[in-house]
């Protein structure tokens, strides 16, 4: 009971050893604002990977693909067929897109990736991420009239900045834009009548060869209607879902700004699936954009029919219609072992033809990053916490020798070692508990309020703290994992004690009469 | 050093010499030099066969050959060289001598605060000064209380906490909780018969020196020992609050028939005792 009591009174009374475990307060909150906001990291980009591709994906090692999808996801039943939710074959084809804006073509390089529109949506996200509510719910490559989102659905609607040149994107944008074209057109044409009948004379117009146009050819040869020329008007090509980050960048003040909209025409460039290479163009309508808000996928992929690019890259089987696949995507039960799965598919399709690999093998290196950081960071941070207990060591080693006489009395009325030794051992765990306490709910108040710090900091030195022009979240993340706290704070207790120990010790092995002789 | 052979006296306390006749050959100063721990064995032995036995239950404390010395580097300084003496039950007995003598010393290893080198001590007939450190730690909490020069008091305590610290430390946390309120009462009660009850809540940097050494006394008390020791009571008091003290002490004694061990250099002091045993460097002296 005395320990207790005296160990409280000296809690109460020695105000400098509060101030020693300061550093482990900061220590504590730190640990906790760190792997709090990188556990939020983590979580949001392995949500939005998750998101984009499916569980498990089974690729083939040629681009070029394999035949009948069907009969592999037959097998893929087969072997594992018990964790599987979902599965959908899609087409992977690196490629060059042509965008025109102003009048030039931009080439940037994208995957083309061809989805099966009714089964994708069983083994992604990726219709979450869409910009027009109608396509979240059931993905449509045929141009929307309009209601595409104007503000992000993915944030808060208070946070979002709204995206205005959405709210003309349609088949109204589509129409006025045509409109324009043409009204160009003839007038480029009247100028041109105008500058012939002005060298009429000279040279006869007939004595032009005609050239053939390719994209009529084109044209023709997709089965557009013949005999008459395509209305974009009224008419799209194949749609094409186009990451948010092709055509669109976001200024550091989160304004965002598009380089086309649903409703433009694009042109793709890819290789056919013969030999020798050749590269096709083909051109699409954009429908949709997608935001995974993981910029390195939305800035690359490009998501078209599965159908169309079959025929569109000569993947199709003339004699029997089946068509050739790249990678299947794999949709597993919640809780299911990736790995294992893994490990049992690969074993089931030849090595040499096949590659399996889980979503999170696909970012292994972004993911160890992650938790590389996140590791070092703990490492320096538990150091800090250690340095701070070398601080509780001092100061206890000063207290002994300050209550020496007190260890003589409490000895003389017949306290034990053992009972010195509590003492000294409760008072650092109570200083540990004050330290770590005090550290644990200044950390979570801070991980709650992070988004105000950070802006308080970026307005007070004028320098944004968190743009979001880097992260593509409006907000910092950040997710408190209830064992991580514990394991910092029980940590911080444990140096707190263990530093407790040496002078518990000294303390507990002090001789009565000598301490009570100290002066 | 090794200590002293004791086969002989293990089987019987009789080795106790009686009151009368105990200062005479035992403790008499030896002037031509320090005497080997072989010649004390020697002439306990010799004695042993001289003097008789004591009815056994009027002795509450006694040691026997007493040595002790404190090093110095290489050089061992004796403090006490050879001392034997005893205490009865109800007794008020005063140490005295110089500074430097060695009473406090004897004091010390008499309450178990310290081991000798040499020698016995026994306490209700069983041997103390070589039992366990646990055991030596009972003794102190449950069957002595100590008051000291310096009073003692732990400043982050208040008088009555300092008071209640023995229970405390007797009960452990359980125990001390289940007879909290009882232990609270007496704590209430000893302050009340020091006279500062009304001190009760105040911490010893409030209080006197007089107000300290009466809730040391207070503390002292509070498990009921069997035997009282006083360093030196009222070596930092004036005049006024020693005699209160000793009149206090006076007064247990008296009344509850505690036995007090006292150690003072204050001859005045001394003669509230009922018997004076004098310490001339480490030695009883005579008379």
């Amino acid at each position: 009971m005395y320990k207790l009591l005296l160990c409280w009174r000296y809690l109460r009374t020695r105000y400098i050893a509060l101030l020693c475990i300061v550093s482990v307060t900061l220590g504590v909150a730190t640990m906790i604002v760190v792997n709090s906001v990188m556990a939020g990291f983590t979580h949001e980009m392995q949500g939005r990977l998750n998101g984009m591709l499916g569980d498990l994906i089974v690729r083939t090692r040629s681009l070029d693909g394999a035949l009948d999808a069907d009969a592999h996801m037959a097998k893929i039943r087969e072997t594992v067929g018990d964790v599987v939710v979902g599965m959908s074959p899609t087409v992977h084809v690196p490629s060059l897109l042509y965008m025109t804006v102003g009048g030039e073509s931009l080439p940037r390089q994208v995957t083309l990736i061809g989805i099966d529109e009714a089964s994708y949506a069983s083994v992604s996200q990726f219709g979450e991420f869409l910009q027009h509510p109608e396509n979240r719910k059931q993905l449509s490559f045929n141009l929307r009239d309009e209601g595409y989102d104007v503000l992000d659905h993915q944030v808060p609607a208070e946070e979002a900045k709204p995206r205005e040149v959405m709210r003309d994107a349609g088949w109204k944008y589509r129409s006025y834009k045509a409109m324009l074209a043409k009204q160009r057109a003839a007038d480029e044409k009247r100028l041109r009548e105008l500058r012939e009948a002005d060298a009429g004379s000279k040279a006869d117009a007939s004595a032009t060869p005609a050239t053939m146009d390719p994209f009529a050819a084109a044209a023709a040869a997709s089965g557009e209607q013949e005999g008459r020329d395509f209305d974009p008007a009224t008419e799209q090509h194949t749609g094409i879902v186009l990451g948010i980050g092709i055509c669109g960048f976001r200024t550091p003040d989160g304004v965002d700004h598009y380089l086309g909209l649903p409703g433009d025409d694009v042109k793709v460039a890819f290789p056919l699936a013969v030999m020798p290479p050749e590269i096709v163009g083909q051109e699409y309508t954009v429908v949709d954009f997608y935001e995974s808000k993981m910029s390195e996928y939305d800035a690359n992929f490009a998501f078209v029919p599965l159908k169309a690019l079959q025929k569109d890259r000569g993947m199709i089987d003339p004699k029997t219609g089946v068509g050739k696949f790249t990678t299947i995507q794999i949709k597993l039960k919640p809780g299911a072992d990736a790995d294992a799965i893994r490990d049992r598919l690969q074993e089931a399709f030849p090595q040499q033809l096949y590659q399996v690999s889980t979503w999170r093998d696909e970012q292994g290196a972004l993911l160890a990053a992650v938790q590389m950081e996140t590791a070092v960071l703990n490492v320096l941070l538990f150091m800090i916490i250690a340095v701070a207990g070398f601080g509780i060591l001092a100061i206890f080693f000063m207290i002994v020798v300050e209550k020496t006489r007190d260890i003589g009395i409490l000895k003389s009325l017949g306290a034990s070692g053992w009972g010195i030794l509590g003492i000294f051992l409760a008072y650092g765990l109570s200083l540990g508990i004050v330290g770590a306490g005090v550290g644990t709910i200044g950390g979570i108040i801070f991980v709650k309020n992070i988004n105000e710090v950070a802006d308080f900091l970026g307005w007070l030195t004028g320098q944004p703290v968190f743009d979001p022009s880097v992260y593509y979240f409006y907000k910092i993340p950040t997710i408190i994992e209830p064992v991580t706290v514990i394991c910092i704070a029980s940590g911080a207790m444990g140096i707190a004690i263990l530093s407790s120990i040496i002078p518990a010790i000294r303390a507990a092995s002090l001789h009565p009469v000598r301490a009570l002789r100290f002066e | 050093m090794s200590r002293q052979p004791l086969q002989s006296t293990s089987a019987s306390p009789g080795w106790i010499t009686p009151r009368r006749a105990a200062d005479a050959p035992l403790a008499s100063p030896r002037s031509n030099g320090v005497l080997t721990l072989a010649d004390h064995a020697a002439r306990s032995r010799q004695e042993l066969e001289l003097t008789p036995v004591l009815e056994e239950v009027s002795i509450q404390l006694a040691c026997r050959e007493l040595f002790k010395s404190y090093r110095k580097g290489n050089i061992g300084i004796p403090v006490l060289q050879g001392i034997s003496l005893f205490v009865e039950r109800g007794e008020f007995l005063a140490i005295v001598g110089q500074s430097g003598s060695g009473k406090s010393t004897l004091m010390h290893l008499l309450a178990t605060l310290d081991q000798p080198d040499a020698g016995e001590i026994r306490f209700d007939h069983h041997r103390i000064d070589n039992i366990p450190s646990a055991a030596r730690d009972m003794l102190r909490n449950r069957h002595f209380g100590m008051v000291f020069q310096f009073y003692h008091l732990l400043p982050e305590m208040t008088a009555l906490e300092n008071v209640l610290a023995p229970a405390m430390i007797a009960g452990g946390v359980l125990g001390y909780l289940r007879n909290r309120a009882a232990y609270r009462r007496r704590a209430y009660e000893l302050l009340e018969m020091v006279g500062i009850g009304h001190r009760a809540k105040h911490k010893p940097r409030e209080l006197s020196g007089g107000e300290m050494q009466r809730a040391a006394v207070a503390r002292a008390l509070m498990l009921k020992p069997k035997l009282l020791f006083a360093d030196e009571p009222t070596g930092n008091l004036d005049r006024a609050s020693g005699e209160s003290i000793m009149r206090m002490l006076a007064e247990l004694n008296d009344r509850e028939k505690l036995t007090i061990v006292m150690v003072t250099h204050d001859p005045w002091i001394a003669g509230q005792a009922d018997r004076t045993v004098k310490l001339v460097e480490g030695r009883i002296a005579q008379g």
